[in-house]
């Protein structure tokens, strides 16, 4: 293809061998990858092997170590859950009813009270324009309000169905989630205990049939109390792959797997959970049957429908949730920004409900909004740091501190670091990279990077003289969008699709890249197509800029992007946007043998970084794992 | 999720007239032995929105109203009610409350429709563009008799086809223009900025506005303030803001920039532009955005979204507003639609045929309701026909494609085809009424035959 190219075929296969594929010792070197399927052995050999056990880490190639906010938020409210025990179960939990506090939820409101005819006096002279609101009807018999604004109506009541509705509020159920699972286990052997007793007693039968039926129990006593529990509520909090290890300390040095989807039985748990109502998709590609992935087109009417259903989540979260799911917003920066003035909406109109403590309720219900948001896209690896800063600040708030004192800091916190964090690590990082920009270079970029878009801009405004080649692929054609800003400010602009990519590379001098995070090992994560375009850029010698914040950082290993990546919609590859012509897919997309693949991101290995541009400056892909030793503690607590 | 809900229930509708009276308002005209209203309050209350603001036009249909919500709806919602004057108009109605109106959005929602869209779905449409407005487009409905075709053509050729004609963005997300039928005379006009900027705009004539509107409330009350003389919502406020949509400078003015669109948010700290400008680059864009900023990239230009949810095809929504939705509405619930009914509460009493008392040979076919302490005598014939409480039927009656209230006496003999017979009406023997109404009170004298009428009894 090009001189220039003969130089190198070093790296990628050593990438494979070490990374991937960890193939059985006895064809280690001899065979190829290909040869044997490591995610299907292991999944033949031993189908539902708990994938928690550490043996089979070692083999299966989609244990990775999942985003550490995961366990960390797991871990913290397992610790608290410790200290109190009792409190937290259900006998001692009680419904609050606030006698009459309607007025508080209508402040402005003139509200007359009557159920009774004789209050329709109220009803003023037809002349007056402004009418005079009646209360004609009033939830009267039992109304709770808690702070959320959640009515509970109580009015089928009998005491069950009061316990129904506790469980189902939102406040308390992350409690719920704090109390371990062998408590909970035993809590359910007591009840069950005492249900058989009581049967028992009630048919008054002999003290065998009790112990028979508490013998029996164990084998299927978890299951339909949770059913119970999850399918009473219609808003889950529950943390999608939060499952708890029995014994606390194991988790604390060995965090949980993410959720992998191959896995039917945790998948069906977590759809009970789920608030979005999700399909799985029927025909995947088999490599990628771990990472989650729904027909599209059904999940958002859904969620729709519930709007004034699902009354814990707030108003902010909704709509960053709904934009997210119907792609919106997208792009690391605009999502983790959104998603952070959304929780500080929510923060700004939380208040700590009765008995509880803000650090505690707060931390839990800003893990049921993660939740929800997961739900409707996965989380990118910068939203998960933010959300970690979050909470360690939400736990590091002095307890000394009044609720609107705490509630300003947080607000305050969250301000910072989405100025510091985002808008002056794009500052820096544009101050640095123009200066990598001179006079006739032609710069290639791929997809739409805010950061990238920045620099290009920054650098015209400087008077430099240079060529954009925009690099674009489909379904999304995010660079038709980045195209037009940068025509409109006057760069002079070339637009190519990727497959064009090897022809166009002979001319350009720098790449510079976006990156949804860069890993420590110095892989980028990326939009796909990012590899693609840094191996070719490698091939040709041109020198490969990604600009990417710290915060995107992360200190995970990942070496390929299977095991950890997102499934975009599949129909949006099957048709082409605006050709209805091209439908030679029309009516295969349900066919067995059709598997379609539309993946977010890819992994670009650090050998074919020339330099990664960050807030601490330029450095080696190398260095990442120095940035976020070093750093860390300055992005989480500082 | 920061909504208030407005029921516009209405009152003494002119389009119902032997329908409905001073005795019994729209509102509570009895559909398959419910009060109108009730469906609407139903499905409100199934999306657990309970905390409701009705408007009832005059004092005395308000009184009525009230006492029946609070009779069956205590314990459930939290309504308060309001009664405006007469002839103002749906605006003026809202005009009237709308200092009670806090919220950052409000939904309202007609009292007439009879629908099992969730409110939600408008709701978080509307959330989810950041719109001004957002309404709620629906099938139109296939209107006309049942199949049957007992009661002709002639009530069709009576009722002009009334088409709303709905103009949509390629994407069917943006209401880009809007006329109701009513005002179409021959031609309508198209607005040629909006199309230039939308490029492809696709106008649809099957599609009706069902009267459920979510409105950002600062923007509603400022046209209200501002345009004294719009007097209805729909045929003024939505066509205006949708015109208005790519030039709202006249709109908007008082009101604070932070209700505005991401992009203007905080123009005063350098580092939240960057944030909104991040924001902006990475949404989708509309064409609104597109077309509001300038060729030098600078947003000048303000615009605003008027969003449309289209309800699926197959869910049910219907208007109340003629005799012949009247009838198929009637028709619907208690046939194909009858989920509407469903679960709804304690009092099942309108399940078919439990607690009336029935002639022998009498017969009462499928799509039936019957209310509770209806007595038929022998060899009737019930089809397709809604029966309220406590009627009184002799012998030998016929009785199809028909509505009949409470308390109605109908002699022996009598047959009764695709008409609506209101509360208290006494029909003596041998009546014959083809697609007739007859008001409240009404006595039919013994062999009579009416075709095609209304009939009332005068006004004191």
């Amino acid at each position: 293809m090009d001189p220039r190219r003969t130089a190198r075929t070093v790296s990628d296969p050593k990438v494979r061998q070490v990374g991937f594929f960890t193939p059985p010792p006895d064809h280690a070197i001899s065979d190829p990858p290909r040869h044997h399927d490591p995610i299907q052995s292991p999944s033949q050999s031993s189908p539902p092997v708990n994938d928690r056990s550490p043996s089979d880490s070692s083999l299966s190639p989609v244990m990775i170590p999942p985003p550490r906010h995961h366990s960390d938020a797991l871990l913290r409210t397992a610790l608290q859950a410790t200290s109190p025990t009792k409190p937290f179960s259900p006998s001692t939990r009680t419904v609050m009813i606030p006698p009459e506090n309607k007025d508080l939820r209508s402040p402005g409101r003139k509200v007359v009270y009557g159920k009774s005819p004789s209050s329709f006096s109220g009803v003023k002279a037809s002349s007056v324009p402004a009418s005079e609101l009646t209360t004609v009807s009033v939830v009267n018999l039992a109304l709770g309000i808690s702070v959320e604004g959640k009515i509970l109506t109580a009015e089928e009541a009998g005491g069950a169905s009061v316990e129904v509705q506790n469980d189902r509020r939102a406040s308390s159920k992350p409690l719920k989630e704090k109390t371990s699972k062998a408590e909970r286990r035993a809590l359910q052997e007591a009840q069950r205990a005492a249900k058989a007793a009581a049967k028992g007693s009630k048919a008054s039968s002999s003290a065998s049939k009790v112990v028979t039926s508490e013998n029996t129990k164990p084998i299927k006593a978890t299951k339909p109390s949770s059913q119970k529990n999850d399918g009473s509520q219609v808003a889950a909090s529950d943390k999608k792959g939060g499952d708890r290890a029995p014994e606390k300390d194991r988790k604390k040095d060995a965090p949980h797997p993410r959720m992998q989807y191959d896995d039917t039985s945790r998948v069906e748990k977590a759809k009970k959970r789920a608030v979005v109502k999700q399909t799985e998709a029927r025909n995947r590609v088999e490599l990628f049957r771990h990472l989650p992935q729904y027909e599209h087109g059904t999940q958002l009417p859904d969620l729709e429908t519930k709007f004034f259903e699902l009354d814990p989540m707030h108003p902010a979260l909704y709509k960053v949730g709904l934009q997210y799911l119907s792609g919106d917003i997208y792009g690391g920066n605009a999502r983790c920004i959104a998603m952070l003035q959304a929780f500080k909406e929510a923060i700004k109109d939380y208040s700590t409900p009765p008995e509880k403590t803000l650090i505690r309720d707060l931390t839990a219900r800003i893990s049921s909004y993660v939740s929800f948001l997961i739900e409707c896209r996965p989380l990118s690896i910068s939203m998960g740091n933010a959300i970690k800063f979050l909470k360690s600040r939400i736990a590091k708030l002095p307890l000394a501190l009044s609720e609107s004192e705490a509630k300003t800091t947080l607000m305050l916190d969250i301000d910072r670091f989405i100025n510091e964090k985002i808008i002056l690590a794009d500052k820096v990082i544009v101050e640095h990279a123009v200066t990598k920009i001179s006079d006739g270079d032609v710069l290639l970029t791929y997809g739409a990077s805010s950061a990238v878009e920045m620099i290009l801009l920054h650098a015209h405004e400087l008077g430099k003289e240079f060529r954009v080649v925009v690099v674009d692929s489909h379904p999304k054609l995010e660079g038709q969008l980045l195209l037009r800003r940068l025509v409109r400010k006057g760069l002079s602009c070339t637009y190519t699709h990727v497959n064009a990519v090897s022809y166009i590379m002979h001319e350009v001098t720098r790449v510079f890249l976006g990156a949804s995070s860069v890993l420590s090992n110095g892989t980028v994560y990326s939009r796909v197509g990012t590899a693609c375009v840094a191996m070719v850029a490698h091939a040709f010698r041109v020198p490969v800029l990604v600009c990417c914040e710290a915060y995107k950082f992360h200190e995970r290993v990942q070496l390929d992007s299977i095991c950890s990546n997102e499934l975009g919609n599949p129909d949006a590859i099957s048709k082409v946007h605006g050709r209805e012509e091209i439908n030679y897919l029309d009516g295969l997309v349900n066919c067995e043998n059709l598997q379609l693949l539309n993946l977010i991101y890819d992994a670009t290995p650090s050998d074919y970084v020339s330099m990664v541009i960050t807030d601490y400056g330029m450095v080696p892909p190398t260095s990442v794992p120095v940035i976020v030793r070093e750093y860390r503690r300055e992005h989480l607590w500082s | 999720m920061d909504f208030q809900v407005v029921v516009l229930a209405g009152g003494t509708s002119k389009n119902l007239t032997p329908l409905v009276s001073k005795e019994v308002p729209k509102p509570l005209l009895p559909v398959a032995n419910r009060p109108l209203l009730y469906y609407v309050l139903h499905q409100l209350e199934q999306s657990n929105l309970k905390d409701l603001i009705v408007v009832v036009e005059g004092e005395d249909a308000a009184l009525l109203v009230g006492s029946w919500i609070s009779g069956t709806f205590v314990d459930r919602l939290h309504v308060e009610i309001a009664a405006v004057p007469e002839d103002i108009g749906t605006a003026g109605a809202i005009r009237a409350i709308s200092h009670h109106l806090t919220t950052k959005d409000i939904l309202v929602v007609s009292g007439d429709l009879v629908s099992d869209v969730p409110p939600g779905a408008v709701a978080a449409t509307h959330r989810r563009h950041d719109a001004v407005v957002t309404a709620m487009l629906c099938s139109v409905p296939v209107s006309g008799p049942s199949e049957s075709g007992s009661s002709g053509g002639k009530d069709k050729a009576k009722k002009p086809g009334r088409y709303d004609i709905i103009g949509l963005d390629p994407g069917k997300q943006f209401l880009l223009h809007i006329a109701t039928g009513a005002e179409i005379e021959k031609d309508t006009r198209l607005q040629k900025h909006i199309l230039h900027a939308v490029g492809q705009m696709e106008i649809r004539s099957d599609l009706m506005d069902a009267y459920m509107y979510a409105f950002k409330r600062s923007v509603l009350q400022e046209v209200l303030d501002q345009k004294d003389t719009f007097q209805s919502l729909k045929h003024d406020v939505l066509p205006y803001l949708v015109q208005s949509q790519l030039k709202s400078e006249a709109l908007l003015n008082g009101i604070p920039q932070a209700e505005e669109n991401g992009n203007e948010k905080f123009s005063s700290q350098n580092n939240q532009v960057l944030v909104s400008q991040i924001l902006f680059n990475s949404s989708i864009p509309s064409f609104h955005k597109i077309s509001s900023v300038d060729p030098d990239g600078s947003a000048s230009i303000r615009t605003h979204k008027c969003c449309a949810y289209i309800a699926s095809s197959s869910s049910y929504c219907m208007r109340l507003n003629s005799i012949q939705a009247f009838m198929d509405i009637n028709r619907d619930v208690t046939g194909e639609a009858d989920y509407l009914l469903s679960n709804t509460s304690s009092d099942h009493n309108n399940v078919i045929g439990p607690s009336p008392k029935l002639g022998t040979k009498t017969t009462v076919g499928p799509h039936c309701m019957l209310g509770e302490g209806s007595e038929m005598g022998d060899k009737c014939q019930v089809k397709r026909s809604v029966i309220g409480r406590h009627c009184r039927i002799g012998s030998h009656v016929k009785v199809v494609n028909s509505v009949v209230m409470n308390h109605v006496t109908i002699g022996d003999g009598c047959i009764i085809q695709g008409s609506v017979i209101c509360s208290n009406v006494q029909l003596q023997e041998r009546v014959v009424l083809k697609d007739c109404q007859v008001g409240a009170g009404f006595v039919v004298t013994a062999g009579s035959e009416y075709k095609g009428e209304s009939m009332a009894r005068k006004e004191k």
